[in-house]
């Protein structure tokens, strides 16, 4: 610290040399200024010399550091906050922030250059990815795993099974009621993420506008659109009139994931080895976005994420990881 | 430090130094002489930073006003003004896009209005309980109470307003969810009450002790008096004290976006979800990408919701103006 301090010493009366031969050539009035603004000077290099030697005995410069942004999709949100803890134990100087919001915010980050990973979802829809190229951003697509959107009901509700016609009759205020279905006389009360969401898009294209390209059907305006997976469990585990869909991941007790079927009899439960046999109709791949190939920390980060540890994480929190091998084994 | 810097074995340097502790040493005595003279100088340079921290707020709120007036235009230039405040659809990620603001604002029209039916009338009982009836201790616990009331974050109202007071009304009210409209006036009546009381409370203590004199001199009871003499005398102050409830009522976000149900349809009635302009745009400000037509749509938002808080509390301020004279 001595040590230090007197090398910053010399190194201001080095740096003062110049001003010093002006304050000469002036009147005495500057001497008062000059002092001043040497102490300072001489305060701010003490806390430089301090600082910097601080850093450098405390880090060893081939160890990798640094910060890792990942911004976007709230059905992986736990999944890569449990890959960013593991990751952080293996490099304790790279910290990894990890933030939800939904698939749209990470996207809207990645353009606006305010994150350095971007998890969605859903795909990246052209006019982002044009918006993005706009911006300098080069969107570089990463799938990360495999997840299953499952449509919860209440304990109580009989209904156990339904079709992907029923579920577009349902999302889109056709059936209104679940006598209509065979199930109780009580009104249904549709549940959605907000527009934020990937799985809101996904569940609008394949279920409400069945993936028919230039459909324009909407959500029911009746759908309550809110703005986490978790408010829908907390909905549907109260109401035994609603009916909601979120990932995979956050299937619990508490609530009744129905069979879902693509053809009439063909009824397939929300699991892994569904989604893996692609039997199960609604299920979809999980992306990271970066801006341009990786590199450095964030480069780390995502071979972190691909890599066994990360895929453990991934099939731990619901998801299906994306080695297919990896996935039988269990 | 300046020691340290001046025994450095620089002889030239050294005597500098040296003349410049000569300088200053002089000084520092001299110091009690420009007292006055720093003082005449002092007053004016206060003055005018005072001036200058006023005029700081007025250029903050045109600022403001300008921003948002400016990227709300970039959408007018997409779609007309008579499609965005009277369209009665609110899609933005759609293919094309609909930005009818018509059913957010109807819906925070809703929420507000069954809010203030809720609260003006509570309120306006607590304070006239506090200002008139109260013994001195009660009225003392009673106001702090309220206080505490306005210290409860809104973020713990909308989480009860999920797991309790939804399902509460859904059960009791035979809804089909309790993710609706009256849940979110009814934690935001309670929101606004502690605004509406302590300015209501002030209206009222505020009447002139003669009033009271004459009445009782006349033979009213205390009802009639406070009834017919002093809640009138005080109505411009509880007007303006509805009016900021009001305020404070229509640009609460995190309640209503918890509890609401924020379905973007033209709400028929209190009873069913519904969706606010402030739930909008705390719903999905993160998703837009700067510069968008969503961007500036929800800017568009923004400026409705601007000019109805601004509205209400000019119309505040001229009831509490006229309160005072």
């Amino acid at each position: 610290m001595k040590i230090a301090v007197r090398r910053g010493l010399r190194a201001v009366e080095e740096s003062n040399a110049f001003s010093d031969g002006f304050a000469l050539a002036n009147a005495d009035q500057y001497n008062l200024r000059r002092m001043g603004l040497r102490t300072t000077t001489i305060v701010l290099s003490v806390f430089c010399a301090t600082v910097l030697t601080g850093c450098g005995e405390a880090v060893d410069p081939n160890e990798p550091q640094g910060f890792v942004q990942t911004k976007g999709s709230d059905t992986i949100v736990n999944a890569m906050q449990e890959t960013a803890e593991e990751f952080m134990k293996d490099y304790p100087h790279v910290f990894v922030a990890v933030t939800g919001g939904g698939s749209g915010v990470g996207i809207a980050s990645l353009i606006n250059k305010t994150t350095e990973i971007a998890t969605a979802s859903r795909e990246m829809k052209g006019k982002e990815i044009e918006m993005a190229e706009k911006r300098g951003v080069h969107p570089k697509e990463i799938v990360v795993a495999y997840d299953g959107v499952a449509v919860i009901v209440n304990h109580h509700n009989p209904i156990d099974r339904l079709t992907i016609e029923d579920l577009h009759d349902i999302f889109t205020g056709k059936t209104t009621n679940w006598r209509q279905l065979g199930g109780k006389d009580l009104h249904i009360v549709t549940l959605s993420r907000e527009v934020s969401s990937g799985t809101h898009m996904y569940f609008k294209e394949v279920v409400v506008q069945l993936n028919k390209k230039g459909s324009t059907e909407e959500f029911s305006k009746e759908t309550l659109l809110l703005t986490s997976s978790q408010a829908i469990v907390e909905e549907v585990a109260n109401n035994e009139g609603a009916i909601g869909y979120l990932g995979m991941g956050y299937l619990s007790d508490r609530t009744k994931a129905v069979l879902v079927a693509k053809k009439p009899d063909e009824f397939y439960p929300p699991t892994v080895q569904n989604v893996v046999n692609k039997t199960y109709p609604l299920s979809r791949p999980l992306y990271l976005y970066t801006d341009g190939e990786p590199a450095g920390v964030t480069k780390l980060f995502v071979n972190f994420a691909l890599g066994p540890m990360g895929q453990t994480r991934f099939m731990a929190t619901g998801f299906v990881p994306v080695g297919e091998t990896l996935a039988r084994n269990q | 430090m300046p020691e340290t810097s001046s025994t450095t074995p620089n002889p030239s340097r050294g005597a500098r130094s040296a003349e410049c502790v000569e300088d200053t040493l002089p000084h520092d005595t001299q110091r009690t002489a420009p007292d006055a003279q720093r003082r005449r100088i002092g007053e004016p340079v206060i003055e005018w930073c005072i001036k200058l921290s006023g005029l700081v707020v007025v250029a903050f709120v045109f600022l403001i006003f300008l921003f948002l007036l400016r990227d709300s235009l970039s959408l007018f230039r997409q779609y007309s003004v008579k499609e965005v405040l009277f369209g009665s659809e609110w899609l933005p990620i759609s293919e094309p896009a609909k930005f009818g603001v018509l059913p957010l604002l109807v819906g925070s029209v809703f929420v507000t209005f069954w809010a203030i039916v809720i609260c003006v009338p509570l309120g306006v009982g607590a304070a006239m309980f506090i200002a008139e009836v109260a013994p001195k201790p009660l009225k003392h616990v009673l106001k702090s109470l309220v206080e505490i009331l306005a210290a409860i974050p809104s973020v713990v109202l909308g989480f009860l307003g999920i797991i309790w007071l939804g399902p509460f009304l859904r059960s009791r009210f035979g809804l089909s969810t309790g993710m609706c409209g009256l849940t979110g006036s009814l934690l935001l009546a309670f929101m606004a009450l502690p605004t509406i009381i302590s300015i209501s409370e002030d209206a009222l203590v505020g009447v002139p002790k003669s009033y009271r004199e004459a009445a009782y001199g006349l033979g009213a009871t205390r009802w009639q008096t406070l009834w017919r003499v002093i809640l009138p005398s005080a109505s411009s102050g509880i007007v303006a004290a509805t009016m900021l409830g009001i305020g404070r009522v229509v640009g609460e976000t995190m309640v209503v976006l918890m509890v609401t149900g924020n379905a973007p349809v033209m709400p028929k009635s209190i009873l069913q979800p519904l969706r606010t302009l402030t739930a909008t745009i705390a719903g999905e400000m993160g998703e837009t990408v700067g510069g968008s037509e969503h961007y500036f749509a929800l800017f568009a938002v923004g400026l409705v919701l601007f000019a109805i808080t601004f509205t209400i509390n000019f119309i505040a301020d001229l009831f509490l103006r006229r309160a005072r004279k």
